[in-house]
């Protein structure tokens, strides 16, 4: 997307990468954030404030270095929580594959902590507590990890405000933002939010010694309610082993209702 | 014919007046075409990746690319850390392992660290699985806690006899790296951090001892132990090449233009090879000692003929005329046998010996053309004095000579028939031969990686994997309970073999979460029997995973496949492909056609190696032989006689083989290459003795006994010389690091001497049969040409 702007914007693009990259490795001896990345990402958060909870489908299709694709569909609850300092909660439910057809993860996010996650097996007909500290692993076989795809919890990281950059003809602003909870897979994330709507619109990722891991692009965004925003398609690129998987959501539907009860243990059992 | 002998011949004297008289001019042009050529010598590097050793169509290769793309690249750095009391599960020794597995995720390129720590173990709690890393705050662990630890560790398929041993005492940490593969710096960065990471566990944790392993570690040292190699044996080959040319030249400005020449000759194609972009490995790494062994040989035979004129008192321009006419056409001969020889290898399926064929062929053209006109000019210049012609040493090895000439002579009957016996009987022991080509056992103990993953596989397990993706029938269908179980029974049999230390399947995972979800009842440590409850097992426990810890690298993308990886103990390739056959039965006969795949891996790709070099190069071979014989053909004017050389020059090589076989019995790739490149070295010898015999024929009218004794008076003191002088080359190649080039190297030199032995007995031998069956015909048909 860069390249297709050239040249007229090149010369400016490659002067704030490079000065980009000369701060993002300075700026930890030099440079005391101002607040304007946290600003910058809390704008991006806050702009959705107020949708109270959403469902939608998606279809998550997973491409190996090969070129094989396979696919998975699922569905997504969430619930909004206004405190901050609460994360928000969300019901992942799998309609394919066959073998995990009616399979439910329920989730209460957490800011440090872990996670809360319960995961209900039909074939069990069971209720499974995920008690493991670490959930930073691929979800069910793809680059996602949990945490990439479900709402970004503002308090979770630490941003540093980067610069701006030019994206096709968008002037966005590049915030790096640091995770703040122990047993995080990165060590930093990158990501550029547009100034027009204020989404995110791409992140990098990057791995415990610092190499770009994945690169996410999010796509096809479109207005729900008054100011909320939500992507259709999710690109994310494992930059290192040549993986990749996208997911494209269909129409969300918001404020169907939806309160606390929903999102309990018991719920699980009776989601088919 | 005689015509054409002397159009070469008068074609040679002119040139040599040619060159002596513009050797200024001669001089300034070979030192512009050193530097030109020379200046490639930029674009060398060193590959750091055995793939280099598989050409793009090697079947086995094709196989396993396509399976690191459906899973993931498996190069590894296995870091081995054994205490020097035996105890891996001691608080301090746990938290040095906790601290390896933590730096280690800094390895560059490193995608994936697997450890006795962060083992991912698992447990039932009421409703809940517990998933969480085997050791965390090792040092601040009790005994008992260890104690207890170390019988899970010691319980748990994944973990015993892979990354900690089964007496507990050696522990070990693998490293998974992902390369871009964009530069050559990518492998010794990552070596050169764990190398880091070893030194600093070394300085604060004294008791251990650690050991460096895995496949960046054998990548990495094909450049170091190439470099290490060229240091030691360039140096040696340069101090006996002088030792030779003091000894046979008795003149300082002959030594000094010799050494110039083969100077030039292996900086041009050195140079050359840079041009042409190769990366240099072990194997095309020997073509600088090669080169040196053959570009002597053209320099050496024009310089003795010099002396031998200026002693019968002609004048030095003169002389080195005389010589270069007397030579040219054996010089240029032998110069085109040993290029083909070279450039067959070409046909062979590993790149590293194209590019010795190519760059040694090149460094022949230029010795052979720097010989004729760098030397000629050169000499010219520099004072040159011979002891007039006496009884010295050359008296004496020409008397010997003069004596094989008449025994050969008298008694060619006996020797035919001897030399016939011993050559049949050696070629009938080739068959006993095997092939093996493991690869750790490529550097010998000088090199500090065969020291590590001899002390891995002494101490922790096997080192050699082999890769079977196992496929299931349908999508999701690694869940399926017939596959599971089919898995299970597969993996059971892989772990009874004596070939196998390890054995990492999924049906090991699938059991323990399945006894995991029955609260620990070992009774369900088995494949779950229900398609649905095993998927659902398998997203719990994925979805309990970390980063780098997933099952991304074992199962395929639609779970219609899972990997089973066996690790092989110290085997030979042999018992390597024989277990693959076992395999490969027990699958036909146990499990559903849908199962029954081919493994892969570099452990299979090497078994092959020297079997597909083989079948590659018998083509090869056929095509250098056919040509050489061509070529002595055309050479020497007369079929027949061409024909006949092939004799002397394809016995030597098979009873080289025979001796191999009764001495060693083992031979790896080398083996495929060693036939080409040996024909066009040795088939020299049979071109001076056959062409030097002729001028006695035709210039000077002998009978074939006396041209015999010709051809051994002007010929034999150059030829043995010559093959002293290639049997010495080649031998310190035996000296390298590198096995391949040692076996190449042994095989060349035994080929050379048994060479010599045949040229000087059995060759003459030969000719006098057929001068004694010609004489038989000669008195019943009457008359016939007495040399064509």
């Amino acid at each position: 997307m860069l390249l297709r702007n050239l040249p007229r914007r090149a010369s400016r693009i490659l002067a704030l990468a490079l000065a980009a990259v000369t701060l993002s490795a300075v700026s930890s001896l030099t440079v005391a954030d101002d607040g304007r990345g946290f600003e910058v990402a809390a704008r991006s958060d806050r702009s959705d404030r107020g949708f109270q909870d959403s469902e939608v489908e998606l279809q998550m299709i997973l491409r190996n270095a090969a070129g094989q694709e396979t696919t998975r569909t699922l569905r997504i609850s969430t619930l909004e929580v206004p405190d901050e300092s609460v994360g928000d909660k969300s019901l992942v439910v799998f309609d394919s594959p066959r073998d995990i057809d009616g399979t439910a993860l329920l989730s209460h996010a957490k800011i440090l902590d872990p996670d809360d996650q319960w995961l209900y097996l039909p074939a069990l007909k069971r209720v499974k507590r995920i008690s493991s500290a670490n959930k930073s692993g691929p979800f069910v076989g793809s680059e996602f990890a949990f945490e990439d795809f479900t709402s970004l919890e503002l308090n979770k990281y630490e941003y540093k405000y980067i610069g701006e950059e030019v994206v096709d003809g968008v002037t966005m602003d590049v915030v790096e933002r640091t995770p703040l909870y122990e047993n995080s897979g990165y060590t930093r994330q990158v990501s550029w939010i547009d100034q027009d709507i204020f989404q995110i619109r791409k992140v990098e990722f990057y791995d415990r010694k610092g190499d770009l891991l994945k690169v996410l692009h999010l796509e096809d965004y479109r207005e729900y309610l008054d100011g909320v925003w939500r992507t259709h398609t999710m690109k994310m690129v494992n930059a290192q082993t040549g993986k990749s998987t996208d997911l494209i959501y269909g129409e969300y539907k918001f404020q169907q209702g939806l309160d606390d009860n929903d999102f309990v243990k018991g719920v699980l059992k009776n989601l088919r | 014919m005689p015509g054409s002998l002397t159009a070469v011949d008068a074609f040679a004297s002119s040139l040599a007046e040619w060159v002596i008289r513009r050797r200024w001019l001669v001089l300034a042009a070979v030192l512009a075409s050193v530097v030109a050529m020379g200046s490639g010598g930029r674009f060398l590097d060193f590959a750091n990746n055995y793939r280099v050793f598989f050409s793009s169509e090697n079947p086995e290769l094709v196989a396993f690319e396509s399976f690191q793309k459906t899973y993931t690249k498996n190069d590894n750095i296995l870091i081995v850390l054994q205490p020097a009391d035996g105890k891996v599960f001691s608080p301090h020794i746990a938290e040095a392992v906790e601290r390896v597995t933590d730096e280690a995720w800094q390895i560059p390129f490193s995608i994936r660290v697997d450890s006795l720590s962060n083992f991912q173990h698992t447990w039932a709690v009421e409703d809940d699985l517990i998933v969480e890393d085997l050791i965390q705050n090792g040092g601040s662990l009790s005994q008992t806690e260890l104690d207890r630890i170390m019988a899970v560790a010691l319980a748990e398929p994944l973990l015993k006899d892979n990354l900690i041993a089964a007496d507990a005492e050696t522990t070990g940490i693998n490293v998974v790296l992902q390369y871009p593969e964009e530069s050559l710096t990518e492998v010794p960065t990552a070596v050169a951090k764990a190398r880091a990471i070893a030194d600093g566990i070394r300085a604060d944790y004294p008791e251990l001892k650690v050991a460096l392993t895995g496949v960046s570690m054998l990548n990495n040292s094909f450049a170091e132990g190439g470099v290490q190699d060229l240091m030691l044996l360039v140096p040696l080959m340069y101090v006996v090449l002088l030792v030779m040319m003091i000894v046979m030249l008795r003149s300082f400005s002959a030594t000094l233009a010799t050494l110039l020449v083969i100077m030039f000759s292996t900086i041009s194609a050195m140079g050359a090879g840079g041009f042409m972009g190769i990366e240099l490995t072990p194997i095309s790494l020997t073509a600088p000692t090669i080169i040196l062994t053959l570009a002597i040989a053209d320099s050496v035979h024009i310089l003795i003929s010099m002396r031998e004129a200026v002693r019968q008192g002609m004048e030095k321009r003169a002389a080195i005329v005389e010589a270069m006419r007397i030579n040219f056409l054996a010089v240029t001969i032998t110069s085109v046998t040993t290029i083909v020889g070279f450039l067959s290898l070409n046909l062979s399926d590993s790149p590293p010996f194209w590019h010795l064929g190519n760059i040694t062929a090149v460094g022949i053209a230029f010795a052979w053309l720097y010989s004729i006109v760098f030397l000629p000019a050169m000499m010219s210049l520099l004072p040159y004095q011979a002891k007039p012609a006496a009884d010295g040493d050359d008296g004496r090895s020409a008397g010997i000579m003069a004596q094989i000439a008449d025994f050969v002579i008298a008694r060619y009957r006996m020797l035919l028939v001897s030399t016939g016996i011993v050559a049949v009987g050696l070629t009938a022991m080739i068959p006993t031969i095997s092939l093996n080509d493991e690869w750790t056992k490529y550097f010998d103990h000088r090199v500090e990686f065969r020291r590590d993953a001899d002390f891995a596989l002494e101490n922790l397990g096997g080192l050699y994997p082999i890769e079977f993706s196992m496929t299931a029938a349908d999508a999701g269908g690694v869940s399926d309970p017939e596959f599971l179980s089919h898995l299970e029974s597969f993996t059971a049999w892989l772990r009874q073999q004596p070939e196998v230390t390890h054995v990492y399947s999924l049906s090991d995972i699938m059991k323990r979460l399945n006894r995991n979800m029955h609260g620990d009842d070992d009774s369900y440590y088995r494949t779950p029997g229900d398609r649905e409850l095993a998927a659902q097992y398998l997203l719990l426990y994925e979805l309990s995973l970390p980063y780098g810890l997933d099952l991304n690298d074992r199962i395929n993308i639609d779970k219609s496949a899972t990997r089973v990886t066996a690790t092989l103990g110290d085997v030979s390739t042999v018992a390597t492909r024989a277990f693959l056959d076992r395999a490969d039965t027990w699958l036909r006969g146990n499990v559903p056609d849908y199962m029954w795949i081919s493994p892969t891996g570099p452990t299979v790709m090497f078994s092959f190696i020297a079997k597909r070099n083989i079948e590659s190069m018998l083509r090869g071979n056929a095509t250098a032989i056919l040509l050489i014989a061509l070529i002595m053909i055309f050479a020497l004017r007369d079929v027949r006689l061409g024909l006949l050389s092939l004799v002397p020059n394809a016995m030597p090589i098979a009873m080289t083989f025979g001796v191999w076989a009764i001495l060693v019995g083992l031979v790896g790739m080398a083996a495929a290459t060693v036939t080409a490149t040996s024909l066009g070295i040795i088939v020299d010898n049979t071109v001076h003795l056959l062409t030097k015999y002729q001028r006695g024929l035709r210039e000077k009218g002998l009978d074939t006994p006396d041209a015999i004794r010709y051809a051994f008076r002007t010929v034999g003191t150059a030829v043995a010389a010559n093959a002293v002088i290639l049997a010495l080359g080649f031998a310190v190649l035996a000296l390298s690091t590198f096995k391949i080039n040692a076996e190449m190297g042994l095989l060349t030199a035994m080929a050379v001497v048994i060479a010599l032995i045949v040229d000087f007995f059995f060759l003459p031998a030969l000719l006098m049969l057929g001068h004694s069956l010609k004489k038989g015909k000669t008195h019943a048909v009457t008359q016939s040409a007495p040399a064509r």
